[in-house]
């Protein structure tokens, strides 16, 4: 089975350049931010005085990880939730919100170069490039679980501002239940 | 033709410094970054100047004609009367040490939210107008001009700082930022620029009594209510006396504590405690609001709310003021209660009447904060509590900025909660994160407001980060406070962050703990939550 020796080489390539592309990544994503923030990310190493670094790394190993097949496929949401949970609410649109999904796309295509023009590898680059779309695909999905957990969040405190008052009347959660399809 | 932009272009990537100075880089007023104007009804109630419909989106802001001079009178007028002020804005040598201890420049990652930045934009109009070598060569020296888009991005940036002081602990010469940003929204109030939720809370506080706005009436039917849940969980009747002449102790407690949830199981806790102790006290329905936004957008409101405090306890007779777990009710009481109102000699030196400890730190105010009180009796042995009912609690505890950073208290809960929690189930954060440390929970100072959830959620982010760590490591599913207003935003944060993490008071630990004599079996904790060992009659009673 020659084809799937070549599409083991390609992810063994991707996998010894892993702390390269993930540093690639990382260095990326901080560079959105203004030049002094991103002083501050590169050097506090402290996860609790540099929370956002933390939490970007954390998820951003977490994707490269399920991407390179190292972990499960069923983890992703949670590894995707981990970067887009901050960046919905940072970023001022959906498109800057998850372009570093797409940032990762560019660093693949580039850390594989040389192997581009060989037609052995094509139906693997394609493969991978399909997955790197999925991904972000998945993205969007991930994005507006997160907008819409930000409301779930704002319309229970206004319902807890006045909780005690509503047990008092003898109104539970039925009383702010929001028409829903869900149980 | 023009071609559409790459990710990486979308995003801005900052490869080097941008040409432009902090100076000159607008302050772009985004959606869910600010708290909405102030409606003119609420600026009437309270007699605030320039009342007018106004929107932060708009491009004019309709400042009155003269706002330059009343806005420089204004920060003259501070400069002699505060000598903090012209010492803060004079000795900061930028060297950087307060620049990534904020909150809201380690969620939001913007540098106009370094403290020290945060500063420079009063500091620069300052220099502009007071300082001479400002007023030479501009912005060489650090000095700008006072231009309707310096108030705007004094308004989006000095509300999106909660007050909290931790940049001056790290800060070698203690510049305290939060009386900068008190003052800065001082002047912003005196052109008619002031925020919607903070002002909304004020009036109402101010027209009937509480935050909310709730009538004496309903403040009596509500903390009746809590005593009756009492009784239904617990067998045990823990009246709340209120407006009841000649009671030795005065006590006073936050609306979000009988209003709100989880709050109100904090209030349970405190009626509980004290009908353990047949304890002589009242509570007062023109004294309600123990909280006081009034002090989050001036000095002055927060004197005008503050006042029936004492007045209460004047006209009820008593001998001293015990305050519910509350923050910056707390600091407005220690740190500016006896200064506004001068000796308090109708008042005695408070002495709890049960272990007989005089509380001498409160000669001056004759105030005593609750987890001082409670933990003395703990601290005699004078409570019996059953520690096994805390035991579905893993804990870690939030010091509020106000009451830690503020006024120190940082034994007194803990001492308490290793009384009421089994053994192994408290568990501390991070030390750079708690204590004089601690993370501010992101909300308070008047912005708990619904509209500006984002940045709520990335100001809390350094919080929930440290919380997120020990539910992952140990397990813990509560984070204790003892702040109403924590309570009430607290909640909202880690539901967005972490939310295997439930918020609850002290005093609601307490009242799970305590052990009567003629109570009924308990089965389940103050919140009709199942104890450890009941959690299958439980379900049984479900099925039924
Ligand atoms: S007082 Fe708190 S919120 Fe304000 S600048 Fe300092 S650290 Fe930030
Ligand atoms: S730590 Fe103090 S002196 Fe240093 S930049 Fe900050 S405010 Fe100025």
């Amino acid at each position: 089975m020659p084809e799937k020796n070549v599409a083991m080489a390609l992810n063994d390539l991707l996998l010894q350049k892993k702390s390269d592309i993930l540093d690639r990544w990382r260095d990326q994503v901080f560079a959105s931010y203004a030049p002094e923030t991103v002083r501050f990310l590169r050097s506090q190493k402290d996860r609790f005085a540099n929370p956002i670094a933390y939490q970007l790394n954390r998820g951003l190993t977490g994707i490269l990880e399920v991407f390179l097949e190292e972990a499960e496929a069923e983890q992703i949401m949670g590894h995707l939730d981990e970067v887009i949970r901050l960046k919905a609410i940072q970023e001022a649109s959906p498109s800057r919100a998850l372009a570093f999904l797409f940032l990762l796309k560019t660093i693949i295509r580039e850390e594989l170069a040389p192997q581009a023009n060989d037609p052995a590898f094509a139906a693997e680059l394609s493969e991978l490039e399909s997955r790197l779309d999925g991904l972000a695909l998945l993205g969007f999905d991930v994005f507006m679980q997160r907008r819409e957990r930000l409301h779930e969040v704002r319309v229970s405190e206004i319902k807890r501002k006045v909780g005690a008052l509503l047990r008092r009347l003898g109104m539970g959660d039925e009383f702010f239940e929001e028409p829903s399809g869900e149980e | 033709m023009a071609k559409l932009p790459t990710p990486a272009e979308l995003i801005q990537i900052n490869y080097q410094m941008p040409s432009k100075g902090w100076m000159d880089l607008k302050a772009e007023m985004r959606p869910g970054y600010y708290v909405n104007a102030a409606a003119p009804k609420w600026m009437q109630m309270i007699d605030y100047p320039f009342p007018r419909a106004w929107n932060v989106a708009d491009e004019d802001w309709q400042l009155p004609e003269d706002w330059k001079e009343r806005v420089l009178q204004g920060m003259e007028d501070r400069l002699q009367r505060f000598r903090s002020l012209k010492l803060f804005f004079d000795i900061c040598v930028r060297c950087g040490a307060c620049a990534d201890k904020c909150h809201f420049f380690l969620g939001t990652g913007d540098p106009k939210n370094m403290p020290v930045l945060r500063a420079e934009l009063l500091r620069s109009v300052y220099r502009r107008y007071f300082k001479t070598a400002g007023k030479l060569l501009g912005e060489l020296a650090g000095a700008r001009d006072l231009t309707d888009d310096v108030i705007k991005e004094w308004f989006y940036y000095l509300y999106q700082c909660t007050i909290c002081r931790r940049c001056s602990v790290f800060c070698p010469y203690g510049i305290d930022m939060a009386e900068m940003t008190i003052l800065g929204r001082e002047l912003l109030a005196s052109v008619g620029i002031n925020i919607d939720w903070a002002l909304a809370s004020v009036a109402q506080c101010y027209d009937k009594g509480s935050h909310i706005g709730a009538t004496p009436q309903a403040f009596k039917d509500m903390v009746d209510f809590l005593a009756e849940e009492n009784e239904r969980i617990t067998g045990i009747t823990t009246p709340c006396p209120v407006n009841r002449k000649g009671a030795e102790i005065l006590f006073v407690v936050p609306s979000g504590d009988y209003f709100a949830d989880p709050g109100s199981y904090t209030f349970m806790g405190y009626l509980l405690l004290f009908k353990y102790l047949d304890l002589d006290f009242t509570m007062s329905t023109y004294a309600a609001e123990g909280g006081n936004f009034g002090w989050f957008i001036s000095h002055e409101m927060g004197k005008r709310l503050n006042a029936k405090i004492y007045e209460e306890a004047k006209r009820l007779k008593v001998k001293w003021i015990l305050g519910g777990e509350c923050g910056h009710m707390w600091r407005v009481c220690n740190q500016y209660m006896p200064t506004w109102w001068g000796p308090i000699d109708f008042l005695e030196e408070p002495v709890s009447p049960i272990t007989g400890t005089k509380f001498e730190n409160a000669k001056v105010h004759k105030m005593v904060h609750i987890s001082e009180f409670t933990a003395d009796l703990f601290k005699h042995g004078k409570l019996k509590v059953d520690p096994q009912r805390n035991a579905h609690i893993k804990l870690t505890f939030h010091d509020s900025c106000n009451t830690s950073r503020g006024m120190g208290i940082f034994e007194e809960p803990r001492y308490i909660i290793n009384q009421v929690l089994p053994e192994g189930h408290f568990f501390e954060m991070p030390p750079n994160t708690i204590r004089e440390k601690t993370f501010c929970c992101g909300s308070s100072s008047g912005i708990n407001a619904n509209e500006n959830m984002d940045i709520r959620m990335l100001g809390g982010l350094p919080r929930a980060n440290a919380v997120k760590y020990v539910h992952e490591k140990y397990g813990v599913n509560h984070l204790g406070c003892i702040c109403a207003l924590d309570r009430a935003t607290l909640p909202t944060l880690l539901q967005y962050w972490v939310p295997e993490v439930e918020i609850t008071g002290i005093t609601e630990l307490v009242g799970n703990a305590l052990v009567f004599d003629d109570e009924i079996e308990r089965t389940t904790d103050l919140r009709d939550r199942p104890l450890a060992g009941f959690e299958e009659a439980d379900e049984e009673e479900g099925a039924e």
